[in-house]
């Protein structure tokens, strides 16, 4: 046989089959068709919304699109009947802050607690584990019924705050238990022989190396808490954040401004995920691999 | 009595977890400047002894003196020891120069200060040019001679090594225990080491510390432990040394004679002061390069040698000198170290009959 030369995707299937990837199975297929159908499901109906979000003056709730403008984004910030969305921007995006910060302290001070065994872990676990499973909505009604017993006027930074830890609370302390098996006691141990205070070595030690866990911690106890809505429902008072907002729109509003909101809430959204991800990856390339003891 | 500032004294110290006692009654004295290593199998109490002398452990009884003061209950900066952590513990976050910096910043130092001080301590260990970079991305040889420096930089009088060398390959293992041995002798301060490794404890160590299950089993310096050692289980921990259980069936004049199962009878010579009954159960030792094969037909052995008829099981080829093994006289095995020159100028082959003979006075009675 005469040698010929060989075309670049000939040598890029050599290649695989050399590494030993040999051709798909059928299985691949149909998981990948399954896989397809899941993220459209998802994304599907959400595109849906960012694509109608972008109609002009003309444009309704339903397909098919009338122009393309972003005239339903300017109507949100400046057309009073749409309802408070910004008033209701600014508390949630307070509030989830507000529960982030609780949320990281609380979640990093109960990891560094429960490496060992105390008094009453068992129980201190399983009531966090508790407020975990509870019906948030019933929760939500619980915490409301309560403010009201006592005579407390419900707000969304005192219910409402508390309904959310609640939920983010032990949220974090499960995601901060898997990040400190992965912390080696004896990094402790060696900044307190090299000298280190107790809080040097919380503060020089412990914590930058559990930075990129703290925030993760962070993003849930945001993300966990701005978008909540069954635990706000009876928590919040009189004014509303921004899921509350939304859904009484939804009830109210029929025009596209509706979607513009999802699209800005989203986008929103994005933003602090992305910012999140970012930071910890930076700090994971600026850091070298563990050590081998880990 | 004067002592030193790194002069190390326990004293009756023991240590219990729970129900577990770890370690159980030590007694030790280290000299200042010394060389010390603990030498035992994993559970034997080596490492809890070393944290209690770190300050990482309180010892449950017992005094610990360093520079003749009891640091019991004192923090590790008040005892100006250092350890070396097994894993290293090196800071994953912080550069090499920051972390040799790391005891000086604690300590308030300024920055421009403490990085000079840290660079000249890199330069000792030969690190200079690594000085930026992270842990991670160091060799474990690197990071090794980083916690080196680390621990060394707020000038301790006593340096305490876990395992220093368990994470290395043999190579580096060999070549680091020499680095070792150099920057305790250029540091001038009394480093306590901890190991496993029979090798690593008699190639290092001024003062080697057999221990067995929180208890010391002997203490002395290198040669001494693996030339005479006390007891049964200090002769087969080091090795080098074959154990012959029997039966003392005879004296004459400072002299024993042990019985072995179808063996003549052995001589063995009695320390000063020992007494041993007849038909008391003895171990006796005998160093495996002490061993010199014959064959039968060569006839007897010259006056003064101890002999026993064998066979041999397995030949296995070292280097240095061939391991022949022989049949073993009951438990244990039975080993000669040949010299490879005098293997080779008549080599025997597995099976063989052969005569097992020694220098009787060089064989020792153990406890």
């Amino acid at each position: 046989m005469r040698a010929r030369p060989i075309s670049p995707e000939q040598r890029a299937r050599l290649r695989r089959a050399a590494a030993g990837a040999p051709r798909r199975p059928w299985t691949f297929w149909v998981l990948a068709i399954l896989f397809g159908a899941y993220v459209l499901a998802l994304y599907g109906p959400m595109l849906c919304i960012y694509v109608l979000s972008l109609q002009d003056i003309r444009g309704g709730l339903v397909f098919p699109m009338k122009g393309l403008s972003l005239h339903w984004f300017v109507d949100l910030f400046t057309q009073v009947r749409t309802g408070d969305v910004k008033g209701g921007f600014q508390r949630s995006i307070s509030l989830a802050l507000l529960v982030t910060v609780l949320t990281v302290v609380g979640s990093f001070l109960a990891g560094l607690a429960f490496r060992q065994r105390f008094k009453g872990d068992g129980v201190v676990f399983y009531l966090m584990i508790g407020s975990l499973v509870a019906p948030g909505l019933v929760l939500g009604i619980g915490i409301g019924l309560l403010f009201q017993y006592l005579g407390l006027p419900p707000s969304w930074y005192t219910s409402a705050l508390g309904a959310h830890l609640s939920w983010t609370l032990p949220f974090g302390v499960l995601v901060m238990f898997a990040v400190m098996s992965r912390f080696d006691r004896s990094w402790e141990e060696a900044a307190r022989d090299l000298g280190a205070t107790r809080w040097q070595s919380i503060w020089l030690v412990v914590v930058p190396i559990l930075a990129p866990g703290l925030l993760a911690v962070a993003l849930f106890g945001f993300t966990l808490s701005y978008d909540e809505f069954a635990r706000t429902l009876q928590t919040s008072g009189s004014l509303n954040t921004l899921p509350l907002e939304i859904w009484s729109m939804t009830l109210n509003v029929t025009s596209p401004s509706l979607y513009a909101l999802g699209t800005v809430t989203t986008i929103a959204s994005f933003l602090i995920i992305g910012m999140c991800l970012g930071g910890i990856a930076l700090i994971q390339r600026r850091r070298a691999r563990h050590n081998p003891s880990v | 009595m004067t002592v030193g500032k790194g002069h190390i004294e326990l004293a009756g110290i023991y240590k219990r977890f729970g129900e577990v006692t770890a370690v159980d009654g030590v007694n030790l004295h280290i000299p200042d400047g010394a060389y010390c290593c603990f030498l035992g199998p994993s559970g034997c109490g080596k490492t809890t002894i070393l944290r209690m002398i770190a300050g990482h452990e309180d010892p449950t009884g017992g005094e610990i003196l360093i520079g003749g003061e009891d640091v019991v209950g004192l923090p590790p900066v008040a005892r100006r020891t250092a350890m070396m952590f097994q894993s290293y513990a090196l800071f994953p976050h912080l550069s090499v120069r920051e972390n040799v910096a790391f005891p000086l910043r604690v300590r308030g130092q300024g920055q421009a200060e403490r990085f000079r001080a840290a660079d000249e301590m890199l330069e000792k260990v030969r690190l200079s040019e690594l000085a930026h970079r992270l842990p991670g991305h160091l060799s474990g040889g690197q990071q090794q001679r980083v916690a080196l420096a680390r621990a060394a930089i707020t000038q301790p009088r006593v340096l305490l090594l876990d395992e220093p060398l368990s994470a290395l390959d043999e190579q580096l293992r060999i070549q680091m225990r020499t680095e070792l041995r150099r920057m305790q002798r250029e540091l001038g301060i009394t480093f306590v080491h901890v190991t496993h490794t029979q090798m690593e404890a008699i190639a290092l160590a001024d003062l080697v510390v057999v221990m067995e299950k929180g208890k010391i089993k002997q203490a002395g310096d290198a040669r001494e432990i693996y030339s005479r050692p006390h007891d049964r289980y200090v002769a087969e921990f080091l090795g080098g040394q074959n154990v012959l259980s029997g039966k003392a069936t005879g004296a004459q004049g400072g002299n024993v004679t042990v019985g072995l199962q179808g063996a003549a009878g052995l001589c063995v010579t009695l320390e000063p002061g020992r007494r041993v009954a007849l038909g008391e159960p003895v171990d006796l030792a005998v160093r495996r390069d002490d061993i010199i094969l014959r064959r039968p037909e060569a006839g007897a052995v010259p006056e003064g040698w101890s002999a026993l008829n064998t066979r041999i099981k397995a030949i296995e080829y070292q280097g240095l000198f061939v391991k022949v093994m022989l049949d073993a006289v009951g438990e244990g095995e039975f080993v000669a170290y040949v010299a490879e020159r005098d293997f080779f100028s008549d080599p025997m082959q597995m099976g063989d009959i052969v005569v097992a003979s020694w220098v009787a006075e060089r064989s020792l009675l153990l406890a």
